[in-house]
């Protein structure tokens, strides 16, 4: 009796531990089923590096090069302004905060976390934008700058909490160590704290990379949707997520377009998943450098 | 004791507290230059807690009180104008389990002398190799010096320390229970370059471990629950202890 209910337990947990592995295999194959029709009728290599995309023009054109150049500028302005913060504030809370500031700071961060992106979209249009607007004397504030700079606000904490993690990992006996021959604070940071969390901060930026890129609904609400190549940080671009958000209500069922903007879906998946690879590969590489575990 | 040993290391009434804790009571200590001394105990005695004292390492540690004065050559360790950095400089420390960095062996030492200031690339090679020599590790090391150091065997990873603590060429070296996780031949190889290196330094040595004390000190303290119940000649600790309780816990009755 209590075998059968052991084996009935088991096949359960058996089940949901495989559930995900079918979730994302499911996943791949409807993307690659509704995406690959597009490329019988337009080169990998046109698609990719195409200047124009007019899907509903007749004839229509799926170059989504300005779409990827768009996703590559917020993406990068979101880098630029997570990575600093994220990293500076996680060196802040683990080496110099006192407990107390930390026990504020630190779920203050995670709570910062998980405000729902379209928060994070109407702060970006009510505030940061006319604000931007009236700085720079724009011609409009929703840009390619104002969806780098929220996206970086939003990411900023997921730096910051994993990289954070990451300091506080570095096991104790390697600060003890290097103070005991005399180093000072700060060259205990660079020279071996730093060095030792190496993995996770990298991991952290490359999580918070590949946030960036698959974020939808802020850079739909405050990146402009011109999809047209950006020549300015200041110009309004549609980077590839918005795209799909925002035109697959209107793409008919079937179409070229409805294939198209599954095969961006496709590339974006991809590229997220080749970031993920990078930060497991790269932590995995520190951890056996650290001696923590194979 | 003999007039003619200075002391080194002064412990006057320090108390410690770790928040409301108080993990040493009243202790008065000292260490004599160029003489090993040795403090055993009973686990949670305060042992480690008091060697940690000498050089300032319980500062990484939060939420800590410290009354009572350390003096240092007869300067007070903990005065506002002394500076800890230069304190860990003159008082190195070899730890309970071996923590070499996570860099090459070469690394390892040569990571003292820089955040010393010593950058002469030919000076800091020479000084590392005299500092894997006088930890007895130089021929185990010297055909891998850019492997890593985690690769090293755990005795070996503990020379690699004392050759890191070394290469500072620090006054007083201290010792925190240095073979706790050591097999018994490694453990012999660390005590006896503890034999050799009394020659230079002045050493203290934390250990749980009583025939070890007997074998290298040549004064005991005996720790127990944060007091100092005895302290003297490691030969008067073994054979004529003044306080019953020191004589129970060198001849097996509890600990």
């Amino acid at each position: 009796m209590t075998k059968i209910k052991e084996r009935i337990i088991k096949g359960i947990f058996t089940i949901l531990a495989f559930a995900s592995l079918i979730f994302l295999v499911g996943i791949i194959i409807v993307l690659f089923r509704e995406a690959l029709p597009i490329f019988k009728k337009i080169k990998v290599f046109e698609f990719i590096f195409g200047k124009f995309w007019y899907p509903t023009y007749d004839p229509a054109e799926f170059g989504i090069l300005p779409l990827i150049l768009a996703s590559i500028w917020v993406s990068t302005g979101a880098m630029l302004i997570c990575v600093p913060l994220g990293v500076g504030s996680a060196l802040y809370l683990n080496e110099l905060a006192s407990p107390g500031q930390k026990a504020i700071l630190k779920p203050l961060v995670e709570i910062l976390a998980s405000i729902p992106s379209i928060v994070y979209g109407f702060f970006g249009m009510a505030i940061l934008a006319p604000f931007l607007q009236n700085l720079f004397h724009l011609s409009i504030g929703l840009c390619a700058f104002t969806a780098g700079l929220t996206l970086g606000i939003m990411a900023t904490p997921v730096v910051c909490s994993i990289a954070e993690d990451a300091l506080s990992y570095v096991p104790r006996s390697f600060r003890e160590a290097s103070f005991a021959v005399g180093a000072n604070r700060w060259q205990t940071l660079i020279k071996v704290v730093i060095p030792a969390a190496g993995s996770g901060i990298s991991t952290a930026i490359i999580l918070g990379m590949s946030r960036a890129i698959g974020e939808t609904m802020t850079v739909l609400m405050v990146a402009g949707g011109a999809a047209v190549i950006p020549k300015s940080f200041f110009d309004p671009v549609r980077p590839m997520t918005a795209a799909i958000a925002a035109e697959m209500g209107e793409a008919p069922m079937g179409s070229d377009h409805y294939h198209a903007l599954f095969a961006i879906a496709l590339i974006l998946f991809l590229v997220t998943f080749i970031f993920n690879v990078i930060a497991e590969v790269v932590s995995r590489k520190y951890r056996i450098k650290l001696g923590l575990s194979g | 004791m003999d007039n003619q040993t200075s002391v080194k290391i002064k412990a006057q009434d320090v108390n410690f507290f770790y928040g409301k804790h108080q993990a040493l009571k009243n202790i008065k200590l000292d260490v004599l230059a160029n003489q090993v001394t040795a403090i055993i105990g009973p686990s949670g005695c305060g042992k480690s807690t008091f060697i940690r004292l000498l050089n300032r390492m319980n500062e990484l540690v939060s939420n800590t009180v410290l009354t009572g004065r350390i003096y240092l050559d007869g300067q007070d360790i903990f005065a506002s104008c002394v500076d800890s950095v230069e304190i860990r400089r003159r008082v190195g420390m070899v730890f309970q389990k071996p923590n070499p960095f996570p860099k090459n062996i070469f690394e390892n030492i040569s990571y003292a002398l820089e955040v010393n200031g010593i950058k002469n690339k030919q000076f800091v090679e020479e000084r590392v190799i005299e500092s894997f020599k006088k930890a007895a590790l130089w021929d185990e090391v010297k055909d891998r010096l850019h492997d890593s150091a985690l690769k090293l065997s755990g005795g070996q990873q503990q020379r690699l320390c004392i050759a890191r603590c070394l290469a500072i060429k620090p006054e007083v070296i201290l010792f925190d229970e240095p073979c706790a996780s050591l097999d018994p031949i490694s453990t012999r190889k660390i005590e006896e370059l503890i034999l050799e290196l009394k020659k230079d330094y002045t050493i203290a040595i934390v250990t749980h471990n009583m025939q070890q004390a007997a074998r290298v000190s040549n004064y005991t303290g005996f720790f127990l629950l944060g007091e100092l119940i005895e302290f003297d000649k490691t030969e008067t600790i073994f054979k004529s202890p003044k306080d019953q309780r020191t004589e129970d816990y060198i001849t097996g009755r509890f600990g």
